[in-house]
C-alpha cells in the first residue's frame, strides 16, 4: 500500500464514567427549567433576570447549521438534562468535605485535589458535570487579593463585579450556543486580578462530563484589573458514551489597561469512535476584551478531542496599542469534525493582532479554520499577521481555510499566509531510514509542524500536548 | 558483509530489478553506475527497505541476516544507511534534534547510554567538521530553505554521525558544484574504513575522480550488464552507456523515476 494511514487504535483513557449519586432534574427547557435551576443554585432575582432575558432571546434564534463547515443531526434541545450536580454537594468549607469519588475521579485524570497531592504552582478549579466540586489554593491566592472561585459563590460573594462584568464581551443575544449557555449555565470559574498584581500561580479549571444524558453549560470570567497578569489553564475530559453531549460554554475575558491574560486550553473531550458514534458536541463561545490602552489578551488552543467542534476565541482590540494573539493546534481524525478559528476585532490605534494557526486531519476527518480579521475606522496603524497552515494525513481527511479580513482604515496592515501539506511516506521513510520508529516519526513531524504554537503553551502543558498529539496519532503505514 | 541474489524488485507491478547478484565485503567501496532508468535507485531503495518498492524474487543477506525481513527503521540502527537523491525536509524540527534522535536509537538499539542534548552538541560539532558544516545548520530545520548542495552535505553529516556499516549514496553528487563535490567526497573518504562499505549510485564518472571505487557495475534495464575495476567507469565516460544497452533490448525499465 502507498498511502499513509493512520489507525489512531489508542484507546482513550479517560472514557471511564464515576459511579455517583447525581442531583438530575428532568429533561427539557423553559422558563420553569431556568426557575429550578435558579432556586437549585440559590441565586438572587437579578441572576434570575438575566436568564430568563438570555432564554427569550434563544427561543427567537436559529441554531448555525448553515455556514460552519460541519454536520451532524438534529439536537432536540427538549431531551437535554440541564442540571446535574454529585449529591451531597460539598460544602466546599474544606477540601476534606468533598465526596472522595470525586476526589478519586480527578486523581485518576491526574489533577489531585487533596491538600497533599496538589500540584505544585498551579490552582484548579475542578468542575463535575454541572458543578464545581473543589478549588484548590484559595487562601493562597486571597493573600494576593486574587479571587479564583466557582461562579456559584461568585455570584454569591461578589455580586457587583459579576454584575459589571458577566455578559460584558459576549452578550446574552451574541448568538444560539451563547444565548443557551446564558440561560442555563451551571456553574464554571471565576478569576479577579486586583490592580497591580502579577497571578503567583497558574489558575486552571478542569472540566469532566460524567453524566450521558446532560449537557455541560459552563461560564468562565476572567477580569484582569490594570497592569495585572494572569496565566489560565484549562482542561477537559469526557466518558466514552455512544451518544452525543452538549458542551455549550461561554468564556468572557477582560484587561484592563496594561494587564496581561494568557488563557491556554488542553481540550481532550471524548471524540467518539471510529465510526463516529457518541463524541462530545463542543460549541463554545470564547472571547476576550483589551478594554484597556497597552493590554493583551492570548489564546492558545491546543483541541484534540470532541466530535465535533465549533469554536472561535476572539479578541476585540478597543484599547489603544493593545494586543490580540490567537495560537491554536486542532488535530482531527476519524470522522471529528473541526471549524474553529477566531476573531480579531481592531478598534482602538495601534492594535496589534497574531493568528498561528496549524489544522491537522488525519482519518476521514474535516478540519476547517475559519477566522475574521476586521479593522475599523478609528483603528488606525492597526496591523495583523495571519499564519494559517494545514496538514493532511492519509487521503481521506479534509482541510480547508476560511479567512475573512475587512480593512476600514487605509494606515493598517494585514497579512496573511496559508499553507497545506501532508506527512507524506516520503518524509515517514526519511526518518526511519535514519533509524527512528515510524510512530516517533509521525510525532516528529507534527510537533515540528504545531512548534510555533507549543512554545506558547506553559512548560507542563507543552509536554502534555505533545504526548497527547502523539497519542492520538498513534498508528502505521499500512 | 552483504550478499544480493537474484534480487528482483519493482513498484505498482513493474518490475524494474530482474535479477541482481551483487557481493560487498567489508572495506570495499562499489559503483553502481548505468543509464537513466536502469534501476540504479531503485536497487538503493529496496536495500533501506523503502515501503513502495516490492521485492518479488531472490534475496539479500546483510551480516548473516535476512535484510528484507526487517523494517526500514531496523535496517538503520543494524548499519545500513542510504543517502539520498533527493534529502527531505522536516519543518519546525531541528537537524540536532533530528540527529540526536535517530543517534540515541542506534545507542539505545547496541544497548550503549543516551547522549543528552550537551553531550550530544559536542560530538555533532566533531563530526560537523567532516563536510565542514558550522553550527548555524544545527539549529535550523531539517533540510528546509537549504541548497541543492547543503542538503547533500547534511545526509553526509548524518552519515558521519550515525556511522553506518553500510553507507548506500544514491546520486550523491547529482546537482553539486565542484566545490560541493569536493566537500561531499571529501567527507565519505575519510568516513570509509576498513570496517565499512560504500555503494555508490551514480550516473556519472566525476564524483569517481573523488571516491575511488574497488569495483564499477553497470546497470541496464535491471541487470547488471557488466562488472570491471575503477577503469571501467573511464571507458563509459568515453563511450557513454549506448553500447551497453544494445546488448540488453529491454532496457527502458519503468518507474525508476519515482521520487
Amino acid at each position: 500500500m502507498s498511502t499513509v494511514e493512520i489507525l489512531g487504535k489508542q484507546e482513550y483513557k479517560y472514557g471511564f464514567v464515576t459511579d455517583i449519586e447525581s442531583d438530575v432534574i428532568p429533561r427539557g427547557l423553559s422558563e420553569d427549567t431556568i426557575r429550578l435551576i435558579v432556586e437549585k443554585k440559590n441565586e438572587p432575582d437579578w441572576m434570575l433576570e438575566f436568564r430568563l432575558k438570555a432564554y427569550r432571546h434563544w427561543l427567537t434564534m436559529t441554531e448555525p447549521k448553515n455556514w460552519p463547515n460541519i454536520s451532524y443531526p438534529e439536537i432536540d434541545y427538549q431531551d437535554v438534562i440541564y442540571y446535574s450536580a454529585p449529591k451531597l454537594k460539598p460544602t466546599k468549607a474544606s477540601l476534606d468535605e468533598v465526596d472522595p469519588e470525586l476526589l478519586r475521579t480527578f486523581e485518576k485524570l491526574g489533577i489531585p485535589l487533596t491538600e497533599q497531592k496538589q500540584l505544585a504552582g498551579v490552582a484548579v478549579d475542578a468542575v463535575f458535570d454541572s458543578v464545581s466540586v473543589a478549588t484548590t489554593y484559595k487562601e493562597k491566592l486571597k493573600k494576593h487579593g486574587v479571587i479564583f472561585c466557582s461562579f456559584t459563590e461568585a455570584i454569591r460573594d461578589y455580586p457587583d463585579l459579576i454584575k459589571k462584568y458577566l455578559g460584558s464581551v459576549v452578550p446574552t443575544n451574541d448568538n444560539f450556543f451563547a444565548a443557551l449557555n446564558s440561560a442555563v449555565f451551571s456553574d464554571g470559574s471565576f478569576c479577579f486580578i486586583p490592580k497591580g498584581v502579577r497571578c503567583p500561580m497558574e489558575l486552571s479549571t478542569y472540566f469532566r462530563i460524567n453524566n450521558s444524558e446532560s449537557g455541560q453549560f459552563e461560564r468562565t470570567l476572567i477580569v484582569a484589573e490594570e497592569g495585572s497578569y494572569v496565566s489560565y489553564l484549562e482542561g477537559c475530559t469526557a466518558p466514552k458514551f455512544d451518544k452525543n453531549q452538549l458542551h455549550a460554554a461561554v468564556v468572557e475575558l477582560v484587561a484592563l489597561d496594561d494587564a496581561q491574560i494568557k488563557y491556554s486550553t488542553v481540550q481532550n473531550w471524548y471524540a467518539g469512535d471510529e465510526e463516529g458514534v457518541g463524541g462530545i458536541y463542543n460549541f463554545v463561545t470564547k472571547r476576550g476584551k483589551c478594554a484597556g490602552r497597552n493590554s493583551k489578551i492570548s489564546w492558545t488552543q491546543v483541541e484534540t478531542g470532541s466530535a465535533i467542534t465549533w469554536k472561535y476565541p476572539s479578541c476585540i482590540l478597543q484599547g489603544d496599542n493593545s494586543i490580540g494573539e490567537f495560537y491554536s493546534v486542532a488535530l482531527t481524525n476519524h470522522a471529528q469534525q473541526a471549524d474553529t478559528g477566531t476573531k480579531m476585532i481592531h478598534l482602538g490605534k495601534n492594535t496589534r493582532s497574531t493568528i498561528i494557526s496549524k489544522g491537522i486531519a488525519a482519518g476521514k476527518s474535516n478540519n476547517s479554520y475559519r477566522g475574521l480579521v476586521k479593522v475599523m475606522p478609528k483603528a488606525e496603524n492597526a496591523r495583523n499577521y495571519t499564519q494559517c497552515d494545514s496538514m493532511l494525513i492519509g487521503s481521506n481527511s479534509g482541510a480547508n481555510t476560511f479567512p475573512y479580513i475587512e480593512v476600514m482604515n487605509n494606515t493598517s496592515s494585514v497579512e496573511h499566509e496559508a499553507s497545506t501539506s501532508k506527512i507524506s511516506e516520503e518524509q515517514l521513510f526519511y526518518l526511519q531510514q535514519r533509524g527512528i520508529s515510524q510512530e516517533d516519526a509521525v510525532s516528529l513531524i507534527i510537533n515540528g509542524f504545531c512548534k510555533d504554537v507549543f512554545l506558547q503553551l506553559p512548560m507542563e502543558f507543552a509536554v502534555e500536548a505533545q504526548r497527547l498529539l502523539g497519542m492520538k496519532l498513534e498508528g502505521s503505514v499500512g | 558483509m552483504l550478499e544480493i541474489k537474484n534480487l528482483h524488485a519493482g513498484i505498482d507491478g513493474n518490475e524494474i530489478l530482474k535479477g541482481i547478484n551483487l557481493t560487498v565485503k567489508k572495506g570495499e567501496i562499489h559503483a553502481i553506475m548505468g543509464p537513466n532508468g536502469s534501476g540504479k535507485s531503485t536497487l538503493a531503495k529496496v536495500l533501506a527497505g523503502h515501503p513502495a518498492y516490492e521485492v518479488t524474487k531472490g534475496e539479500v543477506i546483510y551480516q548473516g541476516k535476512n535484510l528484507l525481513e526487517m523494517a526500514p527503521d531496523e535496517r538503520a540502527r543494524e548499519g545500513v544507511f542510504m543517502a539520498f537523491q533527493y534529502p527531505i525536509e522536516v519543518p519546525g524540527v531541528s537537524n540536532a534534534q533530528f540527529l540526536r534522535l535517530a543517534y540515541n536509537e542506534k545507542r539505545k538499539h547496541l544497548s550503549e547510554e543516551e547522549l543528552d542534548p550537551l553531550e550530544f552538541k559536542d560530538l555533532l560539532k566533531e563530526r560537523a567538521k567532516v563536510v565542514e558544516m558550522d553550527a548555524s545548520f544545527m539549529t535550523r530545520s531539517v533540510n528546509e530553505g537549504f541548497s541543492g548542495g547543503e542538503k547533500k552535505r547534511n545526509e553526509i553529516l548524518q552519515m558521519a554521525v550515525l556511522e553506518p556499516r553500510l553507507a548506500v549514496l544514491d546520486e550523491t553528487d547529482s546537482g553539486l558544484d565542484i566545490d560541493a563535490l569536493r566537500i561531499v567526497a571529501g567527507g565519505v573518504n575519510q568516513l570509509h574504513n576498513s570496517e565499512n562499505a560504500i555503494i555508490l549510485v551514480t550516473h556519472y564518472q566525476r564524483l569517481l575522480n573523488y571516491i575511488v571505487p574497488d569495483y564499477v557495475h553497470v546497470l541496464a534495464g535491471g541487470h547488471i550488464v557488466k562488472e570491471g575495476g575503477k577503469e571501467l567507469a573511464l571507458e563509459l565516460e568515453q563511450k557513454g552507456y549506448d553500447w551497453l544497452k544494445t546488448a540488453e533490448p529491454e532496457t527502458t525499465g519503468a518507474g525508476a523515476q519515482v521520487r
